[in-house]
């Protein structure tokens, strides 16, 4: 009833783990506390979160493609 | 702002009829036979696909009260305020990997609210009627706050008095009466585009005015120093309070009836795992939203209240028609949730209340009725909640809300990968959470952070995850402790 059927999810279900990089690179937030390098003149600090939302649904569409779903 | 100047006016007007014309036309939309279920008035007949899913969805979550307050707490404080930002991403790979799972669940049984999600996995009224209740009061508040957005823009417009805010209430009580979802899955298409027009507009033109984006960093920078408070990053006691309201916000977001709503009312799983990928278009213009506040500061705007600084900032900066426009558009992003959230709280009080204890055998045109009538109470309480009590006693308890609705989500999700929990130790758990929960935030002054002390070393917490820790804790102990029923209290799955 949960949706992984087995036989999708041998193949792929490693790639689940892809979901779970956004985590690891926004909530540690020592990686990004900083003011340089500055990016078109914004801080690092806010760069590197907006740079994070292209990032975050790029591997969400990579774990899509890589799992077949029926509904 | 003693004048009013009529141009933003007639343009805000103009906006306003518009959609209130879409929302009555709205019941004609996609034509069903009739609107008189919960299917059909509650969740627009579980047919919207990809497209309507994302300007519904996206114009639910991010609402006007985002718009004013994301930037007025980042014009405040600076870089704390940016929490929404990762919170809004990382919301997203948890609505990709869990939400088509509940998606499945309901489309398969018929489910309309979480409550009924909880009461078809474990058959245990108290525990279906605890997250039913959370999720009303939860969202009350919820509603109210958009109040506050709509009134900022009025505010701007300068209009004065209550009158413009009860109008523009009742309007909506009434095409939301009479077209349920379908009202403002419409209305978001027109609500969405003029915030991404606005916002495009402002992060071109407002730096081109105010020397560039360095300049607005800088000028932010320079104005925190001279306060001797915020910064431009955090400083080092901020990282977990940081990261956890992040991660906190992101696990309460689709618990709450209104984001749920849209789950349910998607057509298919498939729908929601492409909104997963696509939705945070949205966070990027919330990004860009956020800095709208920097750009007060460089501006030079001095503001009575923070939540002013985003109408200051367009009518300082825009001419006068496109800033009418702008509040056009904050003040009908303030409709679409208002309008989502009370159908939301609508449908948990038909299903799990009304039809629990009051009319078991409640028709589906009966339900669409109770549904209809409720959504016209929970909108008029939220009005006078809004006219009658302080803002801040509306703020506190939407604070208070995040905890609450995050302890449903125990009972709601973990069901749906795991049979071991039983429904006992999940409502203890639910308990637990949400009585200590709010007594530490009502001991920290209603503050959405929580010290915890372990000897030498403290950590500052979200108070809404630490509640959440407490819950599970206390779920697993009972689970453990309390021996299983020789009778299975789960239904067969």
């Amino acid at each position: 009833m949960n949706g992984h059927d087995p036989k999708r999810r041998s193949s792929g279900s490693w790639l689940w783990f892809l979901l779970l990089i956004p985590y690891i690179g926004l909530l540690w937030v020592p990686f990004y506390n900083h003011v340089e390098p500055k990016l078109f003149g914004f801080p690092l600090f806010y760069w590197y979160q907006l740079m994070w939302v292209p990032i975050s649904a790029l591997l969400t569409w990579l774990v899509y493609r890589g799992l077949g779903h029926d509904d | 702002m003693t004048e009013i100047d009529p141009v933003p006016l007639v343009v805000c007007a103009f906006f306003f009829a518009l959609v209130t014309v879409m929302g009555f036309v709205a019941a004609r939309w996609r034509v069903p036979k009739t609107l008189a279920s919960i299917d059909e008035w509650g969740l627009g007949g579980r047919q919207f696909g990809t497209w309507i899913t994302w300007f519904l969805v996206g114009g639910d979550f991010y609402t006007a009260y985002t718009v004013i307050a994301v930037p007025a707490l980042v014009y405040a404080v600076g870089a704390y305020g940016f929490f929404a930002l990762p919170y809004t991403i990382i919301v997203y790979p948890f609505v990709f990997a869990v939400m088509p799972i509940l998606w499945k669940v309901a489309a398969e049984r018929g489910y309309a609210t979480s409550a009924d999600v909880v009461h078809g996995t474990y058959n245990y009224r108290p525990l279906e009627l605890a997250v039913a209740v959370t999720g009303v009061i939860a969202t009350m508040p919820y509603i109210a706050l958009q109040l506050i957005g709509m009134a900022a823009v009025i505010k701007a417009l300068g209009l004065t008095g209550e009158i413009p805010l009860i109008i523009a209430f009742v309007i909506l009580a009434l095409y939301t009466y009479s077209s349920g979802l379908r009202a403002p899955a419409l209305i978001a298409f027109v609500k969405d585009i003029m915030i991404y027009i606005v916002v495009i507009a402002a992060v071109v033109i407002m730096p081109a005015k105010l020397g560039g984006y360095g300049a607005i960093f800088d000028a932010a920078d320079a104005a925190f120093k001279a306060k001797g408070s915020g910064g431009i990053i955090l400083p080092g006691s901020q990282f977990f309070p940081y990261a956890s309201l992040a991660l906190g916000s992101a696990l309460a977001a689709f618990m709450y009836p209104h984001t749920l709503t849209g789950i349910f009312a998607s057509r298919s799983g498939d729908t929601i795992r492409k909104n997963a990928i696509l939705l945070p278009a949205y966070t990027l213009l919330l990004g860009l939203i956020a800095l709208l506040g920097y750009m007060g500061i460089a501006a030079g705007l001095k503001v009575g209240s923070n939540n002013d600084i985003v109408p200051a900032l367009f009518k300082s900066q825009f001419p006068n028609w496109f800033a009418g426009f702008a509040y056009a558009a904050i003040g009908i992003g303030a409709l679409v949730p208002a309008a989502v959230m009370s159908i939301g709280a609508a449908n948990l009080f038909t299903r799990n209340f009304w039809k629990a204890y009051v009319n078991p055998n409640i028709d589906h045109a009966g339900e669409a009725q109770v549904a209809k009538i409720t959504s016209l109470i929970v909108k008029v309480g939220a009005l006078l909640v809004i006219l009658f009590l302080p803002t801040q006693f509306a703020l506190d308890l939407q604070l208070l809300g995040g905890l609450w609705i995050m302890q449903t989500l125990p009972a709601l999700i973990f069901g749906l990968f795991f049979n071991w929990f039983r429904a006992p130790a999940l409502l203890a758990g639910w308990a637990a959470g949400f009585l200590i929960g709010t007594w530490m935030a009502w001991t920290d002054g209603l503050k959405p952070l929580h010290t915890l002390t372990l000897g030498p070393t403290s950590v500052t917490l979200y108070v809404g995850l630490v509640a959440l820790a407490i819950n599970i804790v206390v779920a697993v102990l009972v689970n453990l402790v309390v021996p299983a029923p020789r009778v299975a209290t789960r239904p067969a799955q």
